[in-house]
């Protein structure tokens, strides 16, 4: 058994009007080398179900989003992602926004293949005006309490960056946090992950690492090497975000044809002429874990 | 505890806010931006010891981190406190957390989404982020750094982020209990939702502050609490505290000219 892929391969299993879920947080730990493939490729009409960072703002700026269903989308230091609010006051995409539980929920409930959860968050909130297909449920119980029943949120895919992975399709995550990437593992049909180092069996060098493994190799159709693969956001323990390339691309979106720009400059080329143009190996090494 | 003569703004807001927490006993306290994070690291260290705080990313930490550069520092974590452990938290009521919305209107409700149509919005701004379910779950405070009628508006806010006590919102059966609004802290005075009706009332106002200035920025009625009084200075040993938290002084950044925290009439 090996699932070992190129980027290629995987861009190349998608199609469009897929419905593409993207693990990591905001800018941190972001399978950006794959996005960087669907960036390159003629893929289009997606919908799109993250903690949004750069990947979002990105797809939505290159006209890859038909909808976007999102907890937030945001750059953390840059609060509100350029791109996000550019479409957003434009008008111009679908979107779903949700209260950042509810989107757990939703992915929760495709994981255990059930219709919907029921939960109190939402209720109460412009969540419900504008969303307007979700619906409340009544507990069967004495209690009677009218509850919103959060649909489930499945996925045909999802993309997930990794610290270390074998062939088999295991995987182990350093960090702090493990976001939710889990739960949009088990919410999709596929699963493809990137990751900082690719080995044959991670039971042989990494034993004593086994605990950080976020989700069963079952759950997994392909992982790829991609060293340095999340820049510009953050991979713990490796290298932290990029500030200084979010915030020039930033800029780009206040520019006349800035996404095009910034998209010939960096991302047009392969991912090795990419990781030269922001700074190299040694350079993106030397980005500090961010501390708040 | 000698009160202190020359404080500012800054820092009688952070002991104000730290008043948010007082009765909480042991929940996760969150205080988000540099004076509600100083106002709950004060609480926890001066009278609400069992508060539970974090590094600001996933840790649990004892002794609160000092805001900005952290040079030596090293934090020491006491356990873990993952985004999924934060979703369980909220769910189960034990969080507090102080947050600034950017408008706020007389239901308490509170809006970090978008102004105005949510469809193309004139400024897009966080959306609503965790907003619903932490206000329909636990307590929650608010701090505004700029107390006016753009803030504290007379209609509806823009988009109901955080929810509230406007009864067209919410159906028979929708269970409400869990809505606690604590305390409003801004840079003209204190203020809490719990008038008769959920009515806004005014608890102190700082030092150098009339209640017609208060209601004058205020997009609808203010009550004056029975107990009204003048915000409390902070102590020598508080501002203490204050400097050791924030060595960087990045409190005197978040207010506009970073003003004394005595006012005189203008």
């Amino acid at each position: 058994m090996n699932k070992e892929k190129t980027l290629k391969d995987i861009v190349g299993e998608l199609h469009d009007g897929m419905v593409i879920g993207v693990g990591g947080w905001g800018p941190r730990r972001k399978p950006m080398a794959l996005i960087r493939e669907i960036l390159r490729s003629d893929l289009k009409d997606l919908t799109l179900v993250a903690y949004g960072g750069p990947e979002a703002g990105m797809l939505c700026a290159a006209g890859k989003v038909k909808k976007l269903i999102y907890g937030f989308v945001s750059l953390d230091l840059i609060p509100i992602e350029p791109y996000f609010r550019k479409m957003r006051e434009a008008g111009s995409v679908e979107v779903a926004e949700l209260d950042e539980g509810l989107l757990l929920l939703g992915l929760k409930a495709a994981g255990q293949r059930l219709p919907f959860l029921p939960t109190r968050v939402g209720l109460g909130s412009d969540v419900m005006t504008y969303n307007p297909g979700f619906k409340t449920v009544k507990s069967p119980y004495d209690d009677g309490e009218v509850l919103l029943a959060m649909p489930a949120l499945e996925l045909d895919v999802a993309l997930i960056h990794t610290t270390r992975a074998d062939r088999l399709g295991n995987t182990q995550t350093d960090g702090p946090d493990p976001y939710f990437d889990e739960l949009f593992a088990r919410a999709a049909k596929k699963t493809y992950v990137t990751t900082e180092l690719l080995v044959d069996r991670l039971d042989k060098d990494y034993s004593d690492k086994a605990k950080s493994s976020l989700f069963e190799r079952y759950l997994v159709s392909g992982v790829s090497e991609t060293p340095l693969g999340a820049h510009p956001t953050t991979s713990h323990d490796a290298y932290g975000w990029d500030m200084k390339h979010l915030q020039t691309y930033a800029a780009s979106a206040a520019e006349e044809g800035g996404w095009q720009k910034f998209f010939d400059e960096y991302l047009a080329g392969d991912e090795k002429s990419y990781l030269e143009r922001v700074g190299g190996e040694a350079g993106i090494r030397a980005l500090p874990i961010p501390t708040f | 505890m000698t009160a202190a003569k020359d404080f500012t703004l800054a820092e009688l807001i952070v002991v104000a806010a730290a008043e948010a927490w007082r009765h909480d006993g042991e929940l996760l306290a969150v205080g988000i931006g540099p004076l509600p994070r100083l106002g709950v690291s004060l609480a926890k260290l001066t009278f609400a010891p069992g508060l539970m705080l974090t590094d600001g990313e996933a840790m649990a930490v004892e002794d609160p981190v000092p805001l900005g550069p952290r040079g030596d520092y090293q934090p020491r974590y006491s356990g873990w406190m993952p985004y999924g452990r934060v979703f369980d938290s909220v769910w189960s009521g034990r969080r507090h957390a102080m947050v600034t919305p950017v408008q706020v209107d007389r239901f308490a409700q509170g809006n970090i989404s978008a102004l105005g149509p949510f469809e193309k919005p004139k400024v897009q701004m966080l959306g609503v982020r965790g907003f619903p379910g932490n206000s329909i779950n636990h307590k929650n405070s608010m701090f505004l750094p700029n107390h006016s009628k753009r803030t504290f508006i007379e209609g509806e806010v823009d988009v109901v982020a955080s929810v509230g006590f406007s009864p067209k919102r919410w159906q028979d059966g929708m269970d409400r209990s869990k809505i606690e609004i604590g305390m409003i802290v801004t840079d003209l005075c204190v203020f809490d939702f719990n008038g008769p009706d959920h009515a806004a009332q005014v608890l102190s106002l700082h030092p150098g502050i009339t209640f017609e200035q208060v209601q004058a920025a205020t997009g609808f009625p203010l009550l004056q609490a029975a107990s009204m009084n003048t915000t409390a200075a902070p102590t020598e040993e508080q501002l203490a505290i204050i400097r050791r938290l924030d060595p960087h002084n990045i409190r005197a950044t978040v207010l506009k000219g970073n003003p004394p925290g005595i006012r005189t009439a203008a």
